[in-house]
């Protein structure tokens, strides 16, 4: 028993303090010395005693260089310890990492879920209360963090759809695209404005980049579908070309407010708007928040009402 | 630190196993679900409107 734990302090001595090692040695020694002490003339008492004192000899010649030993050991420790600490600080970064890239997927998606199957059902079980008046505006009329519509961009794919939340804090961008609440509504004149998540969050605008002009960017609404196309030349691909002169594509500091008026780009937001625009804006490039990667569009012809078009505009169709 | 953890965990290799993945789980969980989204909102990697 004692044999055991004595062995096994010694086994962990490499990488545990070097005094658990003595103190259960001496402990050891003390029950050993008491037993000796009471069982006189024993056979065993003598032989064990020799057995300590030749364990004391070595344990003296130890001691003489105990101490540059301990102070190594010290430093050993301390060194060890600092490692471990940096390396748990990495895995947690590290950690966090993951989180940032996937796990908020996971969230976001589960949320969105929960938004599409309220948002369907509020549309299906009371027509007549569906949601903001549209196209009439309607800005108060919608409850911050409720979702409103749905955006689809068939470009990313036919099963690209996400819920529309109003406003644009983080609470509500973690939950989906969000709509600036200053903004106009859905095929309303003026600029319909969202901003939404590049990488994390359900990604919703990780791909804006890669939209062309004419690309087209539906927005559902309780009873109308709403086709944009992203400005500029759809011949060339030429963003810039757009007879309006505003840019299908840009990159912008955060501070430029103006993507996001009523005509984007024109700080004199004293006119009437003449058309209806649409504009994303998320974070750019990847992984940082350095500039504001803008795509603006244009309402293309009037909203489908959707009892007409069940299916989708014809951008969804194909037709 | 895990030197430590290791030698009090109970109940012999697989024990000790056993509760360094429980430990583990518990750990994430807490960073993943509580620590994480709390920290979150105040680093700037999430700034996406312009304002």
């Amino acid at each position: 028993m004692h044999g055991d734990g004595t062995r096994e302090a010694a086994r962990e001595s490499p990488d545990s303090d070097q005094p658990i090692t003595d103190q259960v040695s001496d402990a050891d020694e003390g029950q050993v010395a008491a037993r000796s002490g009471s069982r006189h003339g024993a056979p065993k008492a003598p032989r064990r005693r020799d057995a300590r004192r030749s364990g004391e000899g070595l344990r003296d010649g130890s001691a003489a260089g105990k101490k540059p030993r301990s102070r190594a050991d010290l430093v050993r420790t301390g060194v060890a310890g600092l490692g471990q600490t940096l390396i748990t600080f990495g895995l947690v970064v590290l950690l966090f990492v993951v989180y940032e890239l996937f796990v908020t997927d996971l969230f976001t998606n589960q949320r969105q879920e929960e938004l599409t199957q309220e948002l369907r059902q509020n549309w299906g079980d009371d027509p007549t209360v569906s949601g903001p008046d549209l196209p009439g505006g309607g800005l108060s009329s919608i409850p911050l963090g409720e979702g409103f519509a749905f955006i689809r961009i068939p470009a990313f794919g036919v099963d690209y759809v996400k819920v529309v939340i109003e406003g644009t804090d983080p609470d509500e961008l973690e939950q989906g695209p969000g709509h600036y609440v200053d903004s106009a509504m859905p095929g309303e004149l003026g600029n319909f404005s969202l901003a939404g998540h590049r990488v994390g969050k359900g990604s919703p605008f990780l791909d804006l980049d890669r939209l062309q002009p004419g690309d087209a960017v539906v927005i559902e609404t309780s009873d109308m579908w709403f086709t944009y196309v992203v400005l500029g030349d759809p011949t060339t691909g030429n963003f810039d070309a757009d007879p309006s002169g505003i840019p299908g594509l840009e990159i912008v500091s955060p501070q430029d407010v103006d993507v996001v008026f009523p005509i984007p780009g024109v700080d004199d937001s004293s006119g009437e708007p003449t058309a209806a625009y649409l504009t994303l804006t998320t974070c750019h490039p990847k992984f940082s928040a350095e500039q504001r990667l803008i795509i603006h569009a244009i309402l293309n012809g009037p909203g489908l009402p959707r009892a007409d078009y069940p299916d989708g505009p014809p951008a969804l169709t194909g037709g | 630190m895990y030197t430590w953890i290791w030698r009090v965990l109970p109940g012999g290799l697989p024990g000790k196993l056993v509760g360094s993945l429980v430990l583990l789980a518990g750990v994430s969980a807490l960073l993943l679900f509580i620590v994480f989204p709390w920290v979150e909102p105040m680093l700037p990697f999430n700034d996406i409107t312009v304002e």
